[in-house]
């Protein structure tokens, strides 16, 4: 008799619970559309396959040879021909402003040496700062170079003819540029740094201001003279202090415990930072906004770091994605800084390089800022 | 012209809630130096109205203006010369006394010596100078109300809104609260509180009764004491409902109330009801502890209001 009784307790406290649920329609819209979210995002941005990726071909043979190669390169699926270069130049700007991820050198006179039968090299550049691609792209390189030589190969003996003593092919010369050892730290680091970043920045404001919603100190704080923008930005600015006191502790744990080199300016990565910080801080905003308690924002904002983390090309390369991914990939500001970060720290880029990223990124930060700002009344509903 | 004595004024102010009409139509005007009480039951629309008129919330239609400025549009200048006090304890917690009250003065500019002169005074007379040092959160209730109207008053407002400020508070406290609010209305400050206790209403220059979004009645509490019905006796019984059922028989009887043990019952001339009462009663063996003729208070015009029951006088 006594475990009836516990029973029905159970169940009134599972009833009560289910009340609560339904009443809550934010949570209940989460629990419904996270799974579908996830499952979009494990689909198909969390993929190891590395498939697309922007390649840059300097082609100084421009013979039906080369261009036969470089068809081999692209039907693989793995390489997109993004760029046609003119110098070599041309595709180490490239390769630093994060455009392409890998470049092919053909070198004159290359058609020539395969129709003498000799064997003919082609210089291979790869990005090594994401690891994980670079890899891949290693493998895929020499492996579609040798492939498309031993093609050659069979349509050599094909037309009959005897074995020269060399074996005529292709021969791919690989170099991986930054990160050579391709040692995954140095890519994560560095990233980690935007994504506590936005994470801190976008979660705290938003429960900082819901909190004196939630608390009821909101309608003291309305009847004094005090502006809407004063107010954010004092609530605000312990935030960002918080947020430079993690970066440069991440910054400091990387260089001296992990060994990630910073080739660039650490004083230009921590203006960008700021720049960065503009539309975290507006996000942040946004969501205080609209969550009427902590428990709220808090969703609300993890709601937009998790595509944050996954879309924006912090673990999974935006090129694997499929384009419907790839476009959401372009509104998301982590992105751009991601490629900011990376650059500043592994390749050593300067602004002017960056300045694509830098401008959308300011633009984005001005948009989704003033929206906040605007958004926020000094009256209760 | 504007006159110079009013401070606060309405107009036809109006709230809606999605379908709800929280405050419907409200019109008043409140001069210099009064206090003015807003009673009325729960839900009656009294913090919304307070609301309204302290430019926290836009109205829905109407008009208010407090110290001849626009709640509408001109928010910013009545929001440096009034105080609030919401109904919520609405400070910080985890601040001190001390911290809380800097962090309000430093809100509204009040400065360098004349700030310490206005702390000292506010700690003073709301009796918290021995607990500058403890957090908001850790003090009693009565103590925590008092550090809140000592917030609102630290810019030495000229007109002031409170929002049930002694609901929850023991009657000392209360009694206090009030000290420091007749000292005010002397200084020439204009106070406008909502309260449900009736005593307290006792207290103001005028009262205004708000039932379901409307005033229904404005005047001063000696006005609305007379809309009670007839004379008052009260009889305490300890059987109260068969000594209510009893007594509402009775023909010259206008309206009864009950307050626990205690009857009120309101009669067109006591002297002459009295006998007949106390007769009723020992008929219906109903044991009476004590009779005795009362003035009605504005709590019982103001029952008498909200039930409704006014019957007419009948001539004898």
């Amino acid at each position: 008799m006594r475990y009836l009784s516990a029973l029905v307790r159970i169940l009134a406290i599972m009833r009560k619970e289910f009340i609560h649920i339904r009443r809550d329609p934010r949570t209940l819209a989460i629990v419904i559309i996270l799974p579908i979210f996830q499952l979009i995002i494990f689909g198909y941005a969390v993929t190891s396959d590395v498939k697309h990726l922007p390649l840059a071909v300097f082609d100084q043979d421009r013979s039906a040879a080369s261009r036969a190669l470089i068809d081999a390169y692209r039907t693989s699926g793995y390489f997109d021909i993004a760029f046609y270069a003119s110098s070599h130049g041309e595709i180490a700007y490239l390769i630093d402003a994060g455009q392409a991820r890998a470049g092919l050198t053909i070198p004159p006179g290359y058609g020539d040496r395969l129709a003498r039968r000799e064997r003919a090299e082609v210089s291979f550049i790869i990005d090594g700062s994401d690891p994980t691609t670079a890899n891949t792209a290693l493998a895929s390189a020499t492996a579609i170079g040798q492939a498309h030589g031993a093609d050659l190969l069979q349509t050599a003996l094909r037309r009959g003819g005897t074995l020269p003593g060399v074996l005529p092919g292709v021969e791919v010369r690989t170099r991986v540029w930054y990160n050579p050892n391709m040692v995954s730290a140095y890519y994560m680091v560095p990233a980690l740094i935007g994504l506590i970043l936005q994470t801190l920045t976008a979660l705290l404001t938003a429960v900082a201001i819901v909190r004196e919603r939630e608390q009821g100190t909101l309608e003291s704080l309305i009847v004094t003279p005090i502006r809407a923008a004063e107010l954010i930005l004092g609530k605000i600015v312990p935030y960002v202090v918080l947020a430079f006191m993690d970066m440069l502790l991440i910054l400091v744990v990387g260089t001296y415990w992990f060994h990630v080199p910073i080739n660039g300016s650490v004083t230009l990565l921590l203006a960008l930072a700021a720049l960065f910080l503009m539309s975290s801080l507006g996000i942040g905003l946004l969501v205080s906004s609209a969550a009427h308690t902590q428990q709220e924002a808090m969703m609300m904002a993890f709601f937009t770091i998790l595509p944050s983390v996954f879309l924006s090309g912090f673990m999974f390369p935006i090129a694997s994605m499929p384009p419907v991914l790839q476009w959401f990939s372009k509104v998301i500001p982590l992105t751009y800084f991601l490629v900011i970060d990376r650059g500043i720290v592994l390749k050593g880029n300067g602004i002017a390089i960056l300045m694509p990223q830098v401008t959308t990124l300011a633009a984005l930060g001005v948009v989704i800022l003033s929206l906040a700002v605007l958004r926020f009344r000094k009256r209760l509903e | 012209m504007v006159n110079q004595a009013i401070v606060i004024e309405a107009d036809r102010l109006t709230r809606r809630f999605g379908k709800t009409l929280a405050v419907d139509g409200l019109s008043l005007a409140v001069e210099r130096g009064e206090i003015f009480g807003l009673i009325g039951p729960d839900g009656a629309g009294k913090t919304t109205a307070i609301r309204l008129l302290a430019a926290v919330m836009l109205p829905t239609a109407g008009e208010a203006r407090v110290l001849g400025f626009d709640t509408r549009r001109q928010a910013e200048r009545i929001r440096q010369a009034i105080g609030y006090m919401p109904q919520k304890f609405s400070l910080y917690g985890d601040l001190t006394v001390r911290e809380n009250l800097d962090f309000f003065a430093d809100l509204f500019n009040v400065r360098g010596a004349a700030r310490r002169r206005r702390l000292d005074e506010l700690l003073a007379f709301a009796r918290l100078a021995e607990f500058t040092g403890r957090r908001a959160a850790a003090l009693s209730g009565g103590m925590q109300k008092k550090l809140a109207l000592a917030c609102t008053l630290i810019h030495s407002p000229q007109v002031i809104f409170l929002d049930e400020p002694t609901t929850g508070v023991d009657p000392i406290s209360r009694r206090e609260f009030w000290d420091i609010l007749s000292n005010l209305h002397v200084q020439d400050v204009a106070i406008f509180v909502s309260t449900p206790y009736m005593d307290e209403a006792e207290r103001c220059s005028r009262v205004g009764l708000m039932y379901a979004g409307r005033l229904t009645e404005c005047d001063t509490p000696d006005a609305l004491r007379q809309l009670a019905p007839g004379e008052l006796l009260a009889i305490w019984t300890p059987q109260i409902m068969q000594a209510r059922a009893v007594v509402s028989a009775l023909p010259d009887v206008l309206e009864v109330q009950t307050y626990g043990d205690l009857l009120h019952v309101f009669v067109a001339d006591a002297a002459a009801a009295r006998p007949r009462l106390v007769q009723a009663l020992a008929a219906a063996n109903v044991p009476i502890t004590e009779v005795k003729r009362t003035s009605p208070r504005v709590e019982e015009a103001f029952i008498s209001l909200i039930t409704g029951k006014r019957r007419p006088i009948t001539d004898h």
